[in-house]
């Protein structure tokens, strides 16, 4: 109805708040890393060889939701389930890589947790073990999504879906790169 | 290019289906769990969120009067006492352990689930679509969600005042490491582990509550609703939200990082320290960074609680004077001021930490600043009243009420916002008097404005106007007797959370004016349940509301029927064709919004 002045899709436009809000929360985290790095006692970080391919892995993902947007808008609807299938895969790769890396400083007996642990390392845990969190979301609205492009009963060509969640992803994934550069520079 | 305008009709088709579907949908039937409980509708929503802070309210503002009972009377006992809360009141006195978890849960419920969720979660749904123009929120899912999140945080803080334990006992900050540390007090043990999830809970409804108030407006007003022509409640509600989005998760952070420190043996917040003879091996961790965390949204959040009832004032206000609001739009740039200003000043609250005083200067500044603003809302405020045709409606005698405390307890604040004063002030029961009095009573005087004033809205009946005056007069004159000796309390400075005054020498005169001051916040508890009664008593028997404007207000949602159904209005969306202050203009009390502009109509 033409009384209701359309703009950007109310969707697309929360998502967006919604991803300012996301950046305040990892803003607070990382502001409260720098603080700590500049006290006392503070262990300088080995990034793990597991986040170095975590983080081609999610690039890739990037790649295939976009390819995904593609396939969708040109009508190609068995390529863009398949691509969509494979961003979710590329998403829980992604976060096996990320508890690899953790694993690996198991191996050399550095404490993440628990009594003896460094500060440091503990906020290694609670930065990316939050951006994990966040990705699973991405994976289970992938999931949705996807569910929703089987369903044979409602034929749904609408955007805002497969844009809301791209936009998302490409979020989660630029958000990554922000944190490996961080935990890279900010030893 | 295509693909935009595709995009566009879509979204025309689904809107439009939207509006079909309301025009047709009023005889359908509506199962009692989709109307009342799992509602999309937000004035469903909204009410809910009223009601449960109503009872909110009621359990906080009952913990004040047993707290205020041993600060009042440190000598007596009351049996009944130890007959209801047995092991807390022995011998008919309340505990220390008791009296902690009593003051920290007061503080929790009054700020969070009463003046956050209660007052914004109601307002903010209940108007926006109302008065932008709009048939709901932009995600009525997502809206109905932030509802049952908050009900979710409610059972478990509810849930955390029954285990054996006790709730939370360190204080509405939770500062670590009392708050990290289960051995450090009964209250640290597992009342605060459902302290701080029943905050996660919280943060997500308030989250999700903000992006949907804030999408709404930018988005879905109608046609002719230009921001410049939005209420004054709109415009505070939008920054309200954009607070809460932008500060909200910085806490959560502080919560996770509390909540692995206290489960997970980590050390972001604790160092060197010894409980009861034991060396912990946390080492390198920083309680102040704790602090930081928590300030960034603790002092926006004293806006988030402000805003909504600065807004609703300048609307009562405005209609019940019969003029317009004076200065609009420096109303609408002091709520940016202010809003902007609330990132900038949060380590006023940590002069005495050890904040470097060359970085503590900047904040005394910022701090400062923020009396421009205030003080401009206050004379915009005096100068709708000046001359004016005043109507004292309840709601107009509250709104009157919040501009007094408003100024009471600003003054105050500019005493504080001095690093230098603060290191006398501090912790004194002058930073009582003044937060309560400018943020706590305040707010809730704002509340009270817009309940009587939108109550019509809500249920289609009035509520009683002698009770209203009664519930006014005992509120006014007791919040000043309550909070008004507090001031000289923290002059002499006697301590805040201390348990018993009568045992020292520099306090103990203070008793006969603790014991007044634990009277009158009796009487003054009694009022509220008046207001309660009345709120319910009104809303089965109240007078029936017969036109659809009562009040002979401007803005939209007095367009509306009656009894509003799901979609609000039965047929179109008004258009606007004018700003919401038109009262008193051309010799017209007042020109609605959706009136069009006449030919020789003058400028306002």
């Amino acid at each position: 109805m033409s009384e209701q002045r359309v703009k950007v899709h109310p969707h697309k436009f929360t998502l967006w708040v919604a991803i300012g809000s996301i950046l305040m929360m990892f803003a607070g985290l990382t502001s409260a890393y720098i603080v700590k790095r500049a006290q006392a006692n503070w262990a300088l970080l080995e990034i793990p060889t597991a986040f170095w391919i975590s983080t081609v892995v999610i690039l890739a993902s990037s790649l295939t939701i976009w390819m995904a947007k593609k396939s969708f808008k040109e009508r190609r609807l068995l390529r863009y389930r398949r691509l969509l299938g494979l961003t979710a895969l590329l998403g829980l790769i992604f976060v096996l890589l990320q508890v690899a890396g953790f694993w690996q400083f198991g191996q050399q007996d550095i404490k993440l947790i628990g009594a003896g642990s460094n500060a440091s390392y503990s906020f290694l845990l609670a930065i990316a073990g939050l951006h994990a969190l966040h990705l699973v979301g991405g994976v289970f609205a992938l999931i949705v999504i996807y569910v929703k492009a089987i369903s044979v009963k409602n034929r749904n060509y609408s955007m805002v879906p497969i844009e809301v969640v791209s936009t998302y992803w490409h979020f989660v994934d630029l958000l990554w790169i922000y944190l490996f550069v961080f935990f890279s520079l900010m030893r | 290019m295509s693909e935009t305008t595709i995009q566009g009709q879509q979204v025309a088709t689904v809107l439009h289906g939207h509006d079909d579907h309301h025009g047709h949908d009023h005889h359908h039937e509506e199962s009692f769990i989709s109307k009342y409980v799992f509602s999309m509708d937000h004035k469903m929503i909204a009410k809910q969120f009223l009601i449960t802070g109503m009872i909110w309210a009621i359990i906080g503002g009952l913990f004040s009067v047993l707290f205020r009972i041993q600060l009042g009377y440190p000598d007596a006992t009351f049996p009944i006492l130890e007959d209801i809360f047995g092991k807390w009141a022995q011998g008919g006195k309340i505990s220390p352990d008791f009296y902690y978890a009593l003051v920290t849960m007061h503080g929790t419920i009054l700020v969070f689930f009463v003046l956050t969720a209660g007052l914004s979660g109601t307002f903010a749904n209940f108007l926006i679509p109302l008065q932008i123009g709009a048939r709901d929120m932009a995600s009525p899912m997502l809206n109905m969600l932030s509802y049952w999140f908050f009900f979710g945080a409610s059972i478990v803080m509810f849930a955390s005042l029954f285990v054996q334990t006790g709730p939370a006992s360190g204080g509405w900050t939770i500062y670590p490491p009392l708050s990290a540390l289960g051995q450090a007090s009964e209250g640290s043990k597992i009342g605060m582990d459902l302290w701080l999830v029943s905050m996660a809970l919280f943060i997500v409804s308030s989250l999700l509550g903000g992006l949907n108030y804030i999408s709404t407006i930018l988005n879905m007003r109608t046609k002719g609703m230009s921001m410049t022509r939005l209420p004054l409640t709109i415009w505070a509600i939008f920054f309200t939200a954009v607070l809460g989005v932008l500060s909200f998760p910085v806490l959560l952070s502080g919560a996770i990082l509390l909540l692995f420190d206290r489960n997970l043996g980590t050390s972001f917040y604790l160092s060197d320290i010894v409980v009861k003879g034991e060396i912990l091996p946390n080492e390198g961790g920083s309680a102040i960074l704790f602090q930081h965390l928590f300030w960034f949204l603790g002092h926006p959040e004293v806006y988030i609680i402000l805003l909504p009832a600065m807004g609703m004032v300048s609307e009562v206000l405005s209609i019940n004077s019969r003029k317009p609001i004076f200065g609009y739009m420096a109303m609408v740039v002091s709520l940016f001021a202010i809003a902007t200003l609330a990132f900038l000043v949060w380590a006023h609250h940590m002069f005495v930490t050890g904040l470097n005083p060359f970085l503590g200067a900047f904040f005394v500044l910022l701090t400062l600043l923020i009396a421009i603003p205030s003080a401009i809302k206050v004379f915009n405020w005096l100068t709708t009243l000046w001359k004016g045709n005043l109507r004292f409606t309840p709601a107009m005698l509250f709104a009157v009420g919040f501009v007094s405390l408003f100024i009471s307890g600003g003054l105050t604040g500019i005493f504080l916002g001095n690093s230098t004063l603060d290191i006398h002030l501090h912790d004194t029961y002058f930073v009582v008097a003044h937060f309560h009095i400018v943020m706590g009573v305040a707010s809730f005087f704002g509340m009270f404005a817009g309940v009587y004033h939108w109550f019509p809205k809500m249920y289609g009946r009035y509520m009683n106007n002698t009770l209203a005056y009664i519930h006014f007069w005992v509120t006014l004159a007791g919040a000043y007797l309550i909070f008004w000796p507090m001031h000289y309390q923290g002059f002499a400075g006697m301590p805040r959370r201390y348990y018993d005054f009568s045992n020292w020498e520099s306090f103990k005169h203070f008793g006969d004016l603790n014991q007044f001051i634990s009277t009158v916040s009796m009487i003054v508890f009694a009022a509220q349940l008046l207001m309660v009664f009345n709120f319910f008593y009104s809303i089965f028997k109240g007078r029936k509301v017969t036109s659809e404007n009562p009040w002979g207000a401007n803005t939209l949602e007095w367009t509306t029927p009656v009894n509003p159904g799901h979609g609000n209005w039965p047929g179109d969306i008004p258009e606007v064709h004018r700003w919401a202050y038109d009262y008193g203009k051309d010799g017209k009390d007042f020109i609605a919004q959706t009136e069009p502009v006449g030919e020789h109509e003058s400028k306002h």
